[in-house]
């Protein structure tokens, strides 16, 4: 029983978080701070774009130094 | 965000998704047994099509800013996924999407297994192989379907679009019963990537409360925009060979 829900948990951590977990944790940091910039009545759609600048290259960096 | 637009994504999307389906069924039933392949794959059809029926009107209810924030954010994750392996695949640093050698490897296993009937079924590991293949690529279509049309208010056309997909790819498959290896499945990965990542930056956003500049016209900005850094991406690591690359 124990080992089944081991298997659906790592099932749905591969499907939805992948092979790198900063990129799922920096999506969700930029939209959280995107709901705090539009909450303060100011320009709000940059934090998403910049952070996508900034993890791409980061996981891209990470993936080849540890060959996956 | 234009009918065209929806179509091509969620077509493209669902392309890539059916030709791996179709690599797994093609290589239960040449390597086992085809009234189980296609069995398996008819069951597999059958649940997602539950799963369409009970999901959609769900969803089509939930109010649009909280879905485009929900959606938005695992399609930038998604999006980032297949974007960062297109990279990745394109710069050498991990080896090409290869439907022959996956075919081929399916094939080994698959001949290695004992034969054992259950049921209706002559081939019990032929139809699990050809189910759990097309449920698990089916349920990736699933969703583009879903968030696509329920972002854009029109499930109808992204459902349409993925049935154009899969009728097609599954069509090639039956009549020459091969891998799709003409397909250009890794180039449709990466404008695939590019797409997902660029509505998700826009309707994640959105959904947490922020207003692009030029409103939807901002994706015209988003998309090639993302195209051009991820292919600046390629290029970079292209001069950094890495020894022990990524490669499955």
């Amino acid at each position: 029983m124990g080992a089944r829900i081991r298997s659906f948990a790592a099932f749905w951590y591969d499907f939805v978080i992948g092979d790198d977990w900063l990129v799922a944790a920096g999506v969700v940091i930029s939209l959280a701070l995107t709901y705090a910039l539009s909450r303060a009545a100011v320009a709000a759609w940059w934090p998403v774009p910049l952070f996508l600048v900034l993890l791409l290259p980061v996981s891209l960096w990470r993936a080849t130094r540890r060959g996956g | 965000m234009g009918t065209g637009a929806l179509f091509i994504a969620v077509f493209l999307a669902c392309v890539v998704e059916a030709v791996e389906a179709t690599t797994i069924v093609l290589a239960a039933g040449t390597a086992r047994d085809w009234r189980s392949a296609t069995s398996g794959m008819a069951g597999a059809l059958a649940v997602l099509a539950i799963v369409v029926v009970a999901l959609g009107p769900a969803v089509s209810d939930v109010p649009l800013r909280g879905l485009r924030l929900f959606v938005g954010a695992l399609l930038l994750v998604f999006g980032l996924q297949w974007l960062r392996k297109a990279i990745l695949r394109a710069s050498g640093h991990k080896a090409l999407h290869d439907e022959d050698k996956i075919f081929a490897e399916q094939l080994a296993t698959a001949s290695a297994k004992a034969r054992r009937s259950a049921g209706l079924v002559p081939d019990w590991y032929g139809f699990t192989l050809s189910f759990k293949g097309v449920l698990l690529e089916g349920l990736e279509v699933v969703f583009i379907v879903l968030t696509f049309g329920a972002n854009a208010r029109d499930v109808g056309l992204a459902a349409v679009a993925a049935a154009c997909a899969v009728v097609l790819v599954a069509a090639v498959g039956v009549a020459i019963r091969a891998p799709l290896r003409r397909v250009p499945e890794n180039t449709m990965k990466f404008v695939v990537g590019i797409m997902l990542t660029a509505f998700g930056t826009f309707w994640g956003a959105e959904g947490a409360g922020a207003h692009w500049p030029g409103s939807d016209a901002a994706l015209l900005v988003l998309i090639p925009g993302i195209a051009v850094f991820a292919l600046a991406l390629v290029a970079v690591l292209r001069g950094n060979p890495a020894p022990a690359a990524e490669r499955s």
